[in-house]
């Protein structure tokens, strides 16, 4: 089976800054992977590859193959755009438009050229649902999406990346801002999406990744330092680092 | 202890600052409006003058409108005004001498007077206006009540002349309308370009283009409105002349088009604030979405700064509607009444500047311009309140 996800030899450089240096990494579809690793260890950085938001950063060059599905996206006539709508990115902080919750998860499909009323209702619903937040706003549709609270609008922004049914879902710590309670929703919710999207998870919080991943990955300057099943991480770490990492002793 | 009381002498400066400062901008606006009023108290007759008619003609008193049209020659029969069926035959002191030859009239025109109360009251349809020192001691004509300039007519009015004799007329309609259209069409041809240009250098330009090109776009922004003025009158004057084939260049379109000059670093730089000020975040969502930079633009970017970008268009048409030195000097300074920018027109604040030395203080000159000055007022206010009411509605959707 060819992974969905694959990067050979992965090095990324910010000016001169060398901020990924030589990641072998492969995720199979299907599965929840978890990026952990003190802060600046470059697991945002990584996670950015899989979209190319890294070509917003001036001066930021990456060598090496990234394999989605087996295709190299990281070359230079490759159509980001058309990319982007196939990997959804969740960030750290809930970033909604200022514009309605319906409009909000309309957005790429209207960039997609979606702009049939029936449609949009039924694909906005369906995120919306997918994203467990639609038994909360369905009677509120039209209501500002920044005047729901912060937990709702992760989960917005959730159904937003949704909404364009992409593949491959990339969340950068995506509960980090959320009380507990929304934060054990978002987790509920990222355990379901397994069944139809790939994900990849940043994320500081041990007991998040050990609950949510099949794998685990841990960064640390740079490098993958150690990556296996999620519960061969935390019992059983390979790697000293790891394991002082994980059980907190540093980071 | 010391740095208490400093604290306390800080504060208190500040806050009479705001206080004093407030005070000002109340009390200009109160003699503005004070003078202004002053013009609907006076009817359109030259100071010191009176008129008057037969003692026999029914007419007791007359609008400004049917006086001017009297002096006009437009209205030539009483029968028009109501009255009687005669012709109107207008007397004034200049006449005196086809009536009553020097020797009548007296040295010095002593008996001028007596001239005046003879001629009106054997002539049944005459109508005459004199100085009130020539007033007769045993008037046998009847003094007309003449009424006061209105509110209504001042606005209505198409003919804009207030030094006009014996009838001042002040017809703000034709100011009014140049005002608004040539600020109008100065904005409709700023803003698209001002917010492109904003856009190119908030999102398309490298930094190295932009450190350039933003200070030189400051510099504009500072020139003298004078030195606009000159550059219009030299160069956009013969360019309209030339291209619409008129007659003449200065028209409402030049003044439109240096007025847009002349707004446009105003526009951009503070609509490129504005789409500077756009989040990261806000970027970022619609790209990872697979939005192009263009689509996140014009569907994230701009409905994002759009406060601010009303906000460069306020201060762009404050800028436009005000502007005195330019429109004195490109539009063609005539107070036509028309609705063609391709005319030579006269906006509301070149007429007040050329005017205003010429008119003399406190009289019905000076207070129409005045008049003038609050409908300026007036004007850029609604546009205040209508501007903020549009993008209050929007920040609540
Ligand atoms: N835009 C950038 N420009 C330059 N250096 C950056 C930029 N973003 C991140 N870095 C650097 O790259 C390294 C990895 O950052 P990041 O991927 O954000 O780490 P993490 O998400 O693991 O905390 C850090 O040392 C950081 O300072
Ligand atoms: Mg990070």
């Amino acid at each position: 089976m060819t992974p969905k996800i694959e990067t050979k030899n992965l090095q990324l450089y910010y000016g001169a800054h060398h901020a990924l240096k030589g990641i072998d990494f492969s995720a199979n579809a299907n599965t929840v992977t978890a990026l952990i690793g003190p802060s600046g260890c470059g697991k945002s950085t990584f996670l950015r590859c899989f979209n190319r938001m890294n070509d917003l950063i001036d001066g930021c060059d990456v060598e090496g193959q990234i394999l989605i599905d087996g295709m190299n996206i990281n070359d230079r006539y490759l159509n980001v755009d058309e990319l982007r709508k196939k990997v959804g990115m969740v960030f750290q902080k809930p970033n909604p438009f200022p514009k309605s919750i319906f409009e909000n998860v309309a957005y790429g499909l209207r960039i997609n050229g979606i702009n049939e009323k029936k449609i949009l209702e039924e694909k906005v619903e369906k995120a919306l649902k997918q994203a467990a937040l639609w038994e909360e706003v369905k009677d509120n549709l039209k209501k500002s999406a920044m005047s729901i609270s912060g937990g709702q609008q992760q989960r917005l922004c959730i159904a937003r990346a949704l909404a364009v049914e992409p593949s491959l879902v990339l969340m950068d710590e995506p509960t980090s801002a959320l009380d507990p309670i929304s934060t054990s929703k978002v987790e509920e919710l990222i355990y379901q999406l397994k069944e139809k999207y790939t994900i990849l998870i940043v994320t500081h919080n041990m007991q998040q990744a050990a609950r949510v991943s099949d794998k685990t990955a841990f960064f640390y300057i740079g490098e993958m330092i150690e990556y296996n099943d999620t519960t061969e991480i935390f019992t059983n770490p390979k790697i000293e680092r790891t394991q002082n990492y994980i059980t907190g002793r540093f980071g | 202890m010391f740095k208490k009381i400093i604290n306390k002498i800080i504060e208190g400066f500040i806050k009479t600052s705001g206080w004093v400062s407030s005070i000002i901008v109340l009390l200009i606006i109160i003699f503005l409006f004070k003078e202004a009023s002053g013009l609907f108290n006076k009817t359109p007759l030259e100071e010191g003058y009176m008129l008057v008619v037969n003692k026999k003609n029914p007419i007791d008193k007359l609008n400004p409108d049917q006086l001017k049209n009297i002096f006009d020659r437009d209205s030539t029969s009483w029968k028009t005004l109501g009255g009687m069926n005669a012709d109107i035959e207008i007397f004034t002191v200049e006449d005196i001498s086809t009536f009553y030859n020097d020797s009548m009239i007296g040295e010095n025109m002593s008996n001028l007077p007596w001239c005046i109360n003879d001629h009106i009251s054997k002539t049944e349809n005459v109508i005459s206006y004199f100085p009130e020192k020539y007033l007769p001691k045993n008037f046998e004509g009847k003094i007309l009540h003449l009424d006061k300039i209105s509110v209504y007519q001042f606005l209505k009015n198409k003919i804009w002349l207030p030094s006009a004799r014996p009838v001042s007329q002040v017809g703000a309609m034709p100011l009014i309308i140049s005002t608004l259209l040539v600020s109008l069409v100065a904005i409709l041809i700023a803003l698209p370009i001002g917010l492109a240009a904003a856009i190119y250098l908030a999102e398309v330009a490298d930094s190295r283009i932009r450190t350039i090109l933003k200070p030189v776009i400051e510099l504009l922004a500072g020139i003298p409105s004078v030195v606009y003025g000159f550059f219009g009158l030299v160069i956009i004057v013969p360019f309209v002349q030339k291209i619409f084939n008129l007659p003449v260049g200065e028209t409402g379109l030049t003044g439109s088009i240096i007025l847009a000059i002349m707004a446009l670093p105003t526009i951009i730089t503070v609509a490129e604030d504005a789409l500077r000020s756009v989040p990261k975040a806000m970027k970022e969502a619609s790209l990872a979405l697979g939005a192009t930079h263009w689509q996140t633009i014009y569907k994230v970017m701009i409905p994002y700064a759009s406060s601010g970008i009303t906000a460069a268009a306020i201060l762009g048409i404050g800028r436009a509607i005000g502007e005195t030195m330019v429109a004195l000097m490109v539009t063609g300074n005539a107070n036509n009444f028309t609705f063609s920018l391709l005319k030579p027109i006269r906006t509301i604040p070149a007429t007040i500047a050329a005017e205003l030395g010429e008119a003399s203080y406190g009289g019905l000159h000076f207070k129409a311009l005045f008049a003038l000055g609050c409908i300026l007022f007036l004007i850029t206010l609604m546009i205040n309140v209508y501007v903020e009411y549009l993008s209050g509605k929007k920040q609540t959707k």
